[in-house]
């Protein structure tokens, strides 16, 4: 996972992903324990949102919402217009909370999300955010080097494409629109949404080549 | 509240390391810290905003070493003390002393849809002030209590691209002063007045900016 495990920000995750973990597990346990018996919640409700991350609110919704884009021009400009009347419109999600945004980009205009004060992302077409998203590396490092951040995910764009960064201050949630591969003409949804990773819709990374072949799962 | 939190521009943390194949949770614990803020959050104790404010306040030492999911475990257990929802002997002992005080509570049966975001849009009481194309300034504020509004992009002049309708103000709700709804836009800066003249020339940042945030130029 690290590629500098000398760095203390790091030792910091791994302090709390191993040695105490049993005490995390514990603290949390007792707590629920307690709203439990005061009837503040359900154990019931709390497995069906955890299953819900785990199984059906995942970058593959937003995987197919981008395929849809790349493939239906109506669809594109509906999505451009209102993400959240037209993901809504496809159903997968029982419904998407307002303020959704879709910013595309062009041969000449790359596009990234961030939330520098907190951890703000779509959740409901791209699922619960990776750790690096929710990282003070990401936070403080996409809005005034995107460029470098780019890099650390081994992504050069050319130095006259222009990167816009758009901040989630508020209640907007976004997500980006990836250029659509090249030879991919022809393709149908489902095959085009194999292409779509979920760094892509972030802005982090780009939509895979045409030719990649292990397709059929959304690659980070 | 000019805290640890307000990162954006700052220097020394390091690459983004991005973890290959990431599970959903690292620790079945995480999971349930998660799905225990969403169930409580329902309850209406407390609305997003108060969420975001509790984390703020934990101190720098703690909001930097400390895992996401740590850090809303921290959180949960503040506010249920600040609300008297939860008593401190109760916590010690690890479970319930006496019994809970009268909340909505989330049955299994409505997870789908609370799991829905909510609708931040509100009427408006007045006219936006500003429309898309005009250059306005972000107002130089500290205020020691929640602010949706970074460090670094205060006392800076940008474009407004969007005006994306009135919406429930942070800075208010944060405190229990009410909704006082306010116009949202979306408002462009070029990288270098953010960032000054050695700034990539290509580089352009927005951010979702309240009007209380802007005066006019």
């Amino acid at each position: 996972m690290s590629r500098d495990h000398g760095d203390h920000h790091h030792d910091g995750d791994q302090h709390a992903h191993g040695s105490d973990l049993s005490e995390m597990q514990l603290r949390v346990r007792a707590l629920e324990s307690i709203l439990t018996e005061k009837g503040y919640v359900d154990p019931a409700a709390l497995d069906l949102i955890i299953e819900a991350y785990e199984t059906r609110i995942g970058p593959h919704n937003g995987a197919r919402v981008v395929a849809k884009a790349w493939a239906d021009p109506a669809f594109k400009r509906a999505l451009l217009d209102d993400a959240t009347a037209a993901v809504g419109s496809l159903g997968f999600v029982s419904r998407v909370g307002d303020h959704l945004v879709a910013v595309e980009n062009t041969q000449h205009l790359h596009n990234m999300i961030v939330c520098t004060l907190c951890s703000c992302y779509p959740w409901e077409v791209l699922g619960l955010p990776p750790t690096w998203y929710k990282s003070a590396p990401y936070r403080s490092r996409a809005v005034i080097d995107p460029r470098g951040v780019l890099a650390d995910f081994g992504v050069m764009l050319p130095a006259e494409t222009e990167i816009r960064v758009w901040d989630s201050t508020a209640e907007t949630r976004f997500m980006v629109l990836p250029l659509r591969p090249a030879g991919t003409e022809g393709w149908s949804e489902e095959q085009l949404a194999t292409l779509v990773t979920r760094d892509s819709m972030i802005g982090t990374g780009l939509a895979k080549s045409s030719l990649a072949k292990s397709a059929g799962e959304v690659a980070p | 509240m000019n805290g640890i939190h307000d990162m954006g521009g700052m220097h020394g943390f390091g690459p983004v390391e991005p973890e290959a194949n990431e599970p959903v949770f690292h620790s079945d614990w995480e999971g349930r810290v998660l799905a225990l803020n969403r169930a409580m959050g329902y309850s209406r104790a407390w609305n997003i905003d108060m969420s975001r404010a509790a984390i703020e306040v934990l101190p720098p030492e703690v909001y930097l070493t400390r895992s996401y999911y740590e850090k809303w475990l921290l959180r949960l257990e503040q506010l249920l003390i600040d609300r008297a929802l939860v008593d401190s002997d109760e916590m010690a002992a690890g479970h319930a002393l006496r019994p809970g005080k009268p909340l909505r509570k989330l049955a299994a049966a409505d997870v789908g849809a609370a799991l829905t975001r909510g609708s931040y849009g509100r009427e408006p009481s007045a006219p936006a002030r500003f429309k898309a194309g005009d250059r306005v300034r972000t107002r130089n504020i500290n205020p020691v209590t929640h602010t949706r509004l970074p460090r670094y992009a205060r006392g800076r002049v940008g474009t407004i691209e969007c005006v994306r309708g009135c919406h429930v103000f942070p800075d208010s709700v944060a405190i229990g002063k009410g909704e006082n709804p306010q116009w949202l836009y979306t408002l462009r800066f070029e990288g270098r007045e953010l960032w000054g003249d050695n700034c990539d020339p290509n580089l352009k940042v927005s951010i979702e900016a309240f009007e209380p945030y802007l005066e006019a130029i």
